[in-house]
């Protein structure tokens, strides 16, 4: 199965890479850009019999080592056979 | 015997190595991150700085995995004194052996300079050799140092008087201006609420020798070996 899996910096943590990308797309003249966040999206590929078993064993993999839960989200986006 | 862990992608471990040998007189041994089991007559741990891993992923993700973080986090566990300086205060914190996070730089750079740190607590194994409120200056060497703790893990740590090191002026006044990386409430250095385990970004063994800019390294390094000679043979 494929799946995706969307790791992000929580909205109370700083993220001082997406500030500076934002300042590079106003030193552009994008000034109608105001806020960009940088995130993290892993593409995996797994063995799982379906569905509901891939999400388990993806949920687990996050809280273990994709995602630092003190200062990240993460969501499943999509599972596909 | 002082055991110095190894992971791919370390790079302090020998100058730690030299700082504890060399300077402060007590034997040490490197100790490969594959090991199954620290040596059985270690008394202290130290996580040396460094990239392990590369950093992939985040900083100390993957080291946090290595075969002999499960004997370290034993070690510690059974009360073992633990010091993680910079690459190592991030495998501590990611281990969950200390509570929190270290985030990119605030100003994204790469931050190579000697910084003044407060002795906020001067009752701990890695600070004993300090007065309280002492000024210490030593060097910090990170892109990612930026301490964070959520706002109620914050508050514990202060109440629970966790914060051992905070970036300060020469004075010692703790101000915005001082703060290198944008660490949460300054902290450069945290202990686990048992008092045994450390993390802090500066690099105490980068500061031993007056020839390279200062000995208040000696400080942190000694109060560990002070600490470990009060308990039993080093």
């Amino acid at each position: 199965m494929k799946a995706t899996v969307h790791v992000k910096l929580k909205r109370d943590v700083l993220d001082p890479q997406g500030k500076a990308i934002q300042r590079a797309c106003a030193a552009l003249g994008y000034d109608a850009v105001r806020d960009i966040r940088q995130d993290k999206l892993f593409e995996v590929e797994l063995d799982a019999h379906d569905e509901t078993a891939a999400r388990a064993l993806l949920d687990e993999l996050c809280q273990k080592l994709l995602a630092n839960p003190v200062i990240e989200d993460y969501r499943v986006v999509a599972v596909e056979a | 015997m002082f055991a110095v862990v190894q992971f791919p992608g370390s790079n302090d471990d020998r100058d730690m190595r030299f700082a504890l040998e060399r300077v402060l007189g007590v034997p040490s041994r490197l100790v490969w991150h594959k090991d199954a089991a620290l040596p059985s007559d270690a008394k202290a741990v130290l996580l040396p700085g460094g990239f392990s891993y590369g950093d992939y992923l985040r900083c100390g993700a993957m080291a946090r995995f290595s075969p002999i973080m499960a004997d370290v986090r034993r070690f510690a566990d059974a009360g073992g004194r633990v010091l993680g300086t910079c690459n190592g205060f991030q495998v501590l914190c990611e281990a969950g052996l200390l509570p929190g996070a270290l985030l990119r730089n605030r100003g994204l750079h790469f931050i190579c300079d000697d910084v003044h740190l407060r002795v906020e607590r001067a009752d701990t194994p890695f600070t004993q050799r300090a007065e309280p409120g002492a000024v210490l200056r030593i060097p910090i060497k990170h892109g990612e140092g930026a301490y964070f703790a959520p706002p109620p893990l914050l508050a514990a740590l202060e109440q629970n008087r966790q914060v051992v090191l905070r970036y300060c002026g020469p004075d010692g006044a703790v101000d915005e201006a001082s703060n290198p990386n944008g660490s949460a409430a300054n902290i450069a250095g945290i202990v686990n609420e048992r008092g045994n385990v450390i993390g802090l970004m500066p690099h105490p063994e980068h500061a031993v020798e007056p020839l390279i800019g200062g000995v208040d390294g000696r400080v942190i390094l000694g109060s560990l070996v002070d600490a470990v000679r009060g308990s039993a043979s080093a």
